[in-house]
């Protein structure tokens, strides 16, 4: 027993510094540059950088709580035609890579494009001159766009918090004479903070670390500066000093909005929650809630999904299907699954370690957990060169390895996409587990069972679908991410999103569309998942 | 599954891991920058040639930091780049060895290599002038008249902090001083019909939009264009313009290089060696012209039939070197005028 909690705090102390080793690293580097960047930025890069970087937070973040909380509400509180199929549609912009989305969006609206060439041909108009419309180029183009497709984040969680713990609430709402939109603002919204919250949060977080649609759409974000400082001017001391900044900022931000949460917990109940009842729609109600609900999947993800589609159709039925593409989603599926294994089990760990550990060392643990999230990726991949080659060089000296094991490795992906991820299962799990009565997990306690049995045997099972959830989201982030795939992969390795990168980067968009296609695919089939097992979760409480 | 092929699978899981990924005997490691599909052919053509495989990694940003980490024990053998400043960080952060071969001292010109045999510029790539193919009284141009008032309005670009245009920007400020060089970018950003973002390929459209009248890319995007090789649509974009070699004021056209040098870790030296000779012969440099519509390296190389409708190109004498040194300046200037912005 006490051995058993033994390597438990080793487990825990190797994987903190594991955790924090990308911090250091970069802390380092940020140290052996001078200070003399900083009047050049204070003058002429921060007050645009910041503003604009601002601006993108605050925009993408009410457009993702909006649609979010909105389309949560719609599906859970309303009953109308077509609600089944929407309610997973609503999922479906999770599997769109933004800055595919950036690339197909720009096709569709750009002039020259169907949209506008349609809309002019119908006018009569023939030069796009005489249709001058808002450029997506823009810092309102990349907000829309982001919002668009970031909002299933917010989504996800608060509907299922709206569905499982709204029920008996809402229904006392509701005899007390409160009507729809009272309930929503006075008893669901605020109930289903912590889940806005996290899912608001990692909107966010995927915004501020975006470059792709960002430096595409020309908008410069802190983080587009980051890596102009790095790439352009070769000063990784500099950049290292910009992204350890921001670093503190996020990390205050979540700091707050944690203690403004206060102690406050959202366990349930021991006692079966009951399910909401819907208000059945119909007429032009039905109607409008149809058009509402729609209108965020047509823009996150049918149109540009199609566009995509549609150029990939094009592109085989030229050329046939590109040759590499096979070995290339083997590689996807395989890495992401890989990731995602061990993502999940670390998250489910970090998310027990406040009842496994102690409850201080717990949170400690889950807060470093978000750090690798909270940083840009490649940031994060550069962070992690120095920790890795350190591990690579500790075993050559101790004669463990001959070969590299960590850095070119598949190791060295492994570890940062569960670095880069681990806060998606991390915060699935801590929900999950929170959720079970405290009366339960007491009564096994109590029942002779020790703090490990009890996790595997009564509180795992319990929040197995949160758990799984989280693994599923993890899933969709890891096989559409890029910046630490390019860095960190082995010789020969390919994987869909660099296939597509490099074709994009080129200007080879047929053949890159049939492999976003088929990222979009391989998304598709957890968010399908996702969705499921959410129910599943419901009916088993 | 027979064990045969059940073996197979569990190396082609392996391989897929970068487990097992040590050096063999008749292969060479290639680290670069640049976008696979561009140099595949050569890869290929040099595999059939040679039977020496080449593993390669396409590692865009962070290539120094990662060869850096990796150290003596870097599989890398080639690294190679798309910009003459991301290659000299390379020679400058000791990450390339010196390289005597008389057969790349013999292809490539001296302005375009090392003297110490550091680095080897491979092949060339010319900024230069979009310009709306309606501009019939457009023949000729200097870098610095893209300030001139007359563009107001009607200028393209890509981003300033992109390593194409502060190359560009670097040579001007070698030419013509931080004074000057900064009083061009203003006027040049007044100029432009919108923010200075996307790609090269962008201002050809944008022009067959009309949004603009001028701008700059690179010359090898006129071929990929106007081949057809991405898709009919950007066919009609390279149609759309007409391209013009512009020059500095008593100067030549700006190029920049894509280049290589040998992994000061190389485990495979002489292999990498013998890849970059091959690089540089007639044969390959004809692939590169045909394949990535890139000017040679080598003198009395082919140039393909596309580029060379360009125009006949007078290259600037600005030495690489010094641009590569000036970059950072020239970034800072960027910011400085908030061109971007």
């Amino acid at each position: 027993m006490a051995a058993a909690r033994g390597l438990g705090w080793a487990g825990a102390t190797a994987l903190a510094a594991l955790l924090l080793s990308p911090v250091i690293s970069l802390g380092l580097a940020a140290l052996g540059g001078g200070s003399e960047l900083w009047p050049h930025l204070a003058a002429y890069v921060l007050p645009q950088a910041i503003r604009d970087t601002a601006l993108l937070l605050a925009g993408v973040g009410l457009l993702v709580i909006g649609l979010g909380t909105g389309t949560a509400w719609l599906v859970s509180a309303f009953d109308f035609p077509g609600r089944r199929v929407l309610e997973g549609a609503l999922l479906l912009p999770l599997a769109m890579p933004t800055y595919v989305v950036a690339y197909a969006y720009l096709d569709l609206l750009h002039p020259l494009g169907p949209l506008q060439g349609g809309l002019r041909s119908l006018l009569g108009l023939p030069s796009p001159r005489d249709l001058p419309l808002p450029d997506l180029r823009s810092l309102p183009g990349c907000i829309l766009l982001l919002g668009f497709v970031l909002y299933p984040y917010v989504y996800l969680p608060t509907r299922a918090l709206f569905l499982m713990q709204a029920g008996t609430l809402l229904e006392a709402a509701r005899m007390l004479g409160a009507g729809p939109y009272r309930s929503f603002l006075r008893i669901a919204l605020p109930l289903a903070r912590p889940a806005v919250a996290l899912g608001t949060g990692l909107a966010l977080m995927e915004a501020l670390n975006d470059v792709g649609a960002a430096e595409f759409l020309g908008v410069r974000t802190l983080t587009v500066q980051v890596y102009a400082t790095w790439v352009n001017r070769s000063d990784l001391p500099g950049a290292a000093q910009i992204a350890l900044v921001m670093l503190t900022c996020v990390v205050a931000l979540v700091g707050l909005e944690r203690l403004a949460r206060g102690g406050r917990g959202y366990a349930g109940s021991a006692r079966r929650n009951a399910a909401v009842t819907r208000r059945g729609l119909s007429g032009w109600r039905a109607g409008t809630a149809v058009a509402l609900g729609t209108a965020p999947v047509v823009l996150g993800f049918l149109l540009p999904a199609g566009y995509l589609a549609f150029e990939a159709w094009r592109r085989i039925a030229g050329a046939g299907w590109p040759d590499t593409l096979a070995v290339q989603t083997r590689n996807t599926i395989l890495y992401a699954s890989l990731a995602t294994g061990v993502t999940v089990l670390v998250g489910l760990l970090v998310a027990a370690a406040p009842f496994l550990l102690s409850a201080r060392a717990g949170r400690a643990l889950i807060r470093a957990a978000g750090l690798g999230y909270a940083m840009p990726g490649t940031v994060l991949a550069v962070g992690l060169l120095g920790p890795l080659a350190l591990i690579d060089s500790g075993l050559f000296e101790a004669g463990l390895a001959t070969v590299s094991v960590g850095l070119g490795t598949g190791a060295a992906l492994v570890i940062a996409y569960t670095l880069r991820f681990l806060t998606v299962t991390v915060g699935a799990s801590e929900a999950g587990l929170a959720r079970i009565p405290h009366t339960i997990s007491d009564a096994a306690r109590v029942l002779g069972r020790g703090r490990l049995a009890t996790l595997a045997t009564v509180q795992i099972p319990l929040a197995w679908p949160a758990v799984l959830s989280g693994g599923l989201l993890a899933f969709v982030d890891i096989a559409k991410e890029l910046p630490v795939t390019l860095l960190l992969r082995p010789l020969n390795v390919e994987t869909l999103s660099t296939y597509l990168y490099g074709e994009a980067a080129r200007g080879t968009y047929e053949d890159g569309a049939v492999a976003a296609v088929l990222i979009v695919s391989i998304g598709l089939v957890p968010v399908t998942l996702l969705l499921r097992i959410d129910q599943n979760a419901i009916w088993r409480r | 599954m027979s064990p045969l092929s059940r073996k197979c699978a569990w190396s082609g899981l392996a391989l897929s891991l970068g487990l097992g990924a040590t050096a063999h005997a008749a292969e060479v490691n290639l680290y670069t920058t640049r976008e696979p599909g561009l140099i595949r052919p050569l890869l290929e053509a040099y595999t059939a040639k040679s039977g020496v495989k080449v593993n390669t990694v396409f590692v865009e940003k962070g290539l120094a930091e990662r060869v850096a980490a990796e150290g003596a024990r870097s599989s890398a053998d080639i690294l190679m780049t798309v910009d003459i400043g991301n290659l000299i960080e390379l020679v400058d952060r000791d990450l390339a060895q010196p390289v005597r071969s008389p057969a790349l001292e013999a292809a490539v010109p001296a302005p375009l290599r090392d003297a110490g045999g550091r680095w080897f510029a491979l092949s060339m790539r010319a900024r230069v002038l979009y310009a709306d193919e309606n501009l019939s009284g457009l023949t000729a141009a200097t870098y610095e008249s893209l300030a001139d008032p007359q563009w107001k309005g009607q200028v393209c670009l890509r981003s300033g902090q992109h390593p194409y245009n502060t190359a560009l920007i670097s040579a001007f400020l070698v030419r013509h001083g931080a004074e000057k060089t900064e009083a061009w970018l203003r006027g040049l950003k007044a100029n432009l019909a919108r923010k200075a973002a996307g790609g090269d390929r962008d201002v050809a459209r944008d022009i067959a939009a009309d949004l603009c009248e001028v701008g700059l890319g690179n010359s090898y995007y006129v071929g990929l264009m106007r081949s057809g090789r991405g898709g009919p649509d950007q066919q009609k974009w390279g149609q759309a313009i007409k391209v013009v070699l512009p020059t500095f004021e008593d100067g030549g056209t700006h190029v920049n290089v894509s280049g290589a040098v040998v992994a000061k870790a190389a485990p495979n030296r002489e292999e990498a060696v013998k890849f970059l000779e091959y690089l540089v012969s007639d044969e390959a440099q004809a692939v590169y012209a045909n394949a990535d519509y890139e000017y040679p390296v080598k003198a009395g190389a082919a140039i393909d039939p596309l580029l060379a409708s360009l125009g006949t190109l007078t290259i600037d004498r600005t030495p690489l070197l010094e641009i590569a040194r000036s970059r950072k300046a020239a970034s800072l200037l960027v910011d400085k005028v908030g061109f971007d912005n």
